[in-house]
């Protein structure tokens, strides 16, 4: 008989990280293969679904960084440790690491867009021998904007972190400027064989892939991560379509040969 | 095989049917139209054959009968998620070469395109299909233009005779029964239109160049973006998941999924404010390239299946057989040939 995909399964919330106001990561139990830019359908009967991707991953548990924006997210920040949130997935085929194993390594990553790209951060940054050079080009609105900051203290050990804000004062610890600024001057031993992550909001996505592409990255170095409505992930409910693509099945991650093709 | 069959050995053949079967067919709704005193023709259950409309179009498609516009996937509790049961009965479904031809989409999308749904593989297992023939075109039927002017995939074909109904029946078990009642045996295929007025030519060298093209801005006003399109085309399968409550404490409820249109405010929006295809144009060029175009790609053929229902739903007049021909001067525009 057909698996019934649609059913989700309880999973206890282990822990709850607060970075801002708006932006706590749930530490959810679970046990199963998953990647980093894959995501989950978390729920809250009555209040629905929403599609979440997964922000770190440990033995028996995944991170779920959730911004508090619609009827969904605002009912899952009513929930504390120990109580449980009910959950499908993992969907969507996540960052393959061995596409970026022994090369160069640039992450640029937007707001909750570093939350996809945060295992593949940590993980690059535990395993220096399994890339070269590697930096990490980070934008936030503001300082009190700013996600996984135990992470970054961490990360700055490990590779180069550029840390930006939109707005506010230049200190030791981040620039001032829009993630675009920094990528003429990304210092990088050979640009044709360096690869790149982008992920973030539309607009920035499109102008550092941009920046990327004039700074001499080929285009099928380049891999990025599209957020779409999907109500469904698993192909059918159709929201989260482009042309022929299903982003839910195909992607969210799209090498940028592929991903330069997909037009709303 | 092929039989003779009068009125009343069908109503004898539709009665043994009901222990198993529930039977559909596109009935009159007397007053049942969008305009006052006026009738619809769409999907209702039926006893009789003389219940079935067979000289007009059904407004909706056979895809009521089939995919619930509204579907309960499960009952919530405070612990536990049950599924409800599976309807007690099959069904039997008639419908013509093009909506027959819809079926391969319908199962395309939902058994194929990623992991096979359950609730659709539940109803689609017990489900039998009754053909009805098509002696002539009607007004914005463009079937011959999409290849879809014949079918083989049916349990049974009736076509409409001045004494009686012609049938074929490929179901075996169901032959048996006409044979048992005397119908005299004759052979039978499908009636079917060869040529419709409304014809339709896509361009040979289509692609997402077209997106460019200015035929779509004209959309932006003509279109509305009511989405009755997409709830009459029988190859549509979006949907909406939606979470409702029965009890004021919120404890107890259903998930359901809805159909949902690519044409109304909402079908992209995601959390925090974004939103993709904003203008109706835009939102037209989508829902063509997908039944002309991107299905294809995926698939290896159209999903439009020139039934021409969206033509006549639509309340701007907006045809969508004249949006596919004038696909072929967009390409020349933004081609430059």
């Amino acid at each position: 008989m057909t698996q019934n995909r649609y059913l989700p399964f309880p999973s206890r919330i282990l822990d709850v990280i607060k970075h801002t106001d708006i932006e706590y990561t749930f530490r959810m139990e679970f046990s199963g293969e998953v990647k980093p830019g894959q995501f989950f359908e978390v729920s809250i009967p009555k209040y629905g679904e929403a599609p979440i991707s997964v922000s770190g991953i440990g033995e028996n548990y995944v991170d779920l960084t959730i911004r508090r924006v619609g009827k969904v997210t605002n009912e899952v920040f009513e929930h504390y440790t120990g109580d449980t949130l009910l959950m499908r997935g993992p969907y969507g085929n996540g960052f393959d690491l061995d596409n970026y194993r022994g090369k160069e390594l640039v992450i640029i990553a937007g707001g909750t867009g570093v939350s996809p790209v945060r295992g593949v951060i940590s993980w690059f940054g535990d395993h220096p021998e399994e890339r070269k050079g590697m930096t990490i080009i980070t934008g936030f609105k503001s300082e009190k904007d700013i996600l996984f900051k135990e992470d970054f203290r961490r990360w700055r050990n490990q590779m180069n972190v550029i840390l930006t804000l939109d707005a506010g004062e230049e200190t030791e610890d981040h620039k001032i400027g829009l993630v675009t600024k920094f990528i003429p001057d990304l210092e990088l031993a050979d640009v044709s064989l360096a690869q790149a992550i982008v992920v973030g909001p539309p607009a920035m996505m499109r102008f550092s892939v941009q920046g990327l592409l004039a700074r001499g990255f080929k285009e099928e170095n380049i891999w990025v991560s599209h957020e779409r409505k999907m109500c469904c992930g698993l192909g059918k409910c159709g929201h989260c379509k482009i042309g022929d693509t299903y982003v839910c099945l195909d992607g969210p991650v799209f090498n940028y040969t592929k991903g330069k093709t997909l037009i709303d | 095989m092929g039989f003779h069959v009068n009125a009343q050995q069908f109503d004898q053949w539709l009665a043994g049917l009901k222990e198993d079967y529930d039977v559909y067919a596109p009935v009159c709704i007397r007053g049942g139209s969008i305009y006052s005193d006026a009738d619809c023709i769409r999907y209702g259950k039926i006893d009789r054959i003389e219940d079935v409309v067979f000289d007009k179009k059904s407004e909706y498609s056979f895809k009521e009968a089939m995919i619930p516009v509204s579907e309960t996937l499960f009952y919530f509790t405070e612990e536990d998620c049950t599924v409800p049961p599976a309807r007690k009965k099959g069904a039997v479904i008639f419908l013509r070469s093009c909506d027959l031809s819809a079926v391969q989409r319908l199962d395309d999308m939902y058994l194929g395109n990623g992991p096979e749904d359950f609730y659709y593989e539940r109803i689609r297992s017990r489900i039998r299909f009754v053909l009805m023939g098509c002696s002539k075109s009607f007004d914005s039927c463009f079937c011959v233009s999409m290849g879809t002017n014949t079918a083989s995939r049916y349990d049974l074909c009736v076509n409409v005779r001045t004494d009686g109904f012609a049938v074929d029946c490929p179901n075996r078990e169901w032959a048996e029964f006409f044979m048992h009642c005397g119908c005299e045996e004759q052979p039978v295929t499908p009636d079917r239109v060869t040529e419709n007025r409304t014809k339709v030519t896509l361009p040979e060298n289509l692609s997402t160049e077209v997106y460019r093209a200015s035929l779509w801005d004209e959309y932006n006003k003509r279109c509305i973006n009511c989405g009755r399109c997409n709830f009459v085309c029988p190859t549509c399968t979006c949907f909406t998941m939606q979470d409702l409550f029965y009890t004021e404490n919120g404890k107890v409820g259903e998930r359901r999924r809805v159909w949902a249109s690519c044409m109304v405010d909402g079908f992209t929006d995601v959390a925090g404010g974004g939103s993709y295809r904003k203008k109706n144009g835009e939102r037209m060029r989508f829902k063509v390239m997908h039944k002309v175009f991107d299905y294809k790609e995926r698939n290896g053929y159209h999903m439009c299946v020139g039934c021409g229902r969206c033509d006549d739903i639509c309340p701007e007049y907006i045809s969508f057989s004249r949006i596919l021909n004038r696909l072929e001067d967009g390409m020349k525009e933004v081609s430059g040939s």
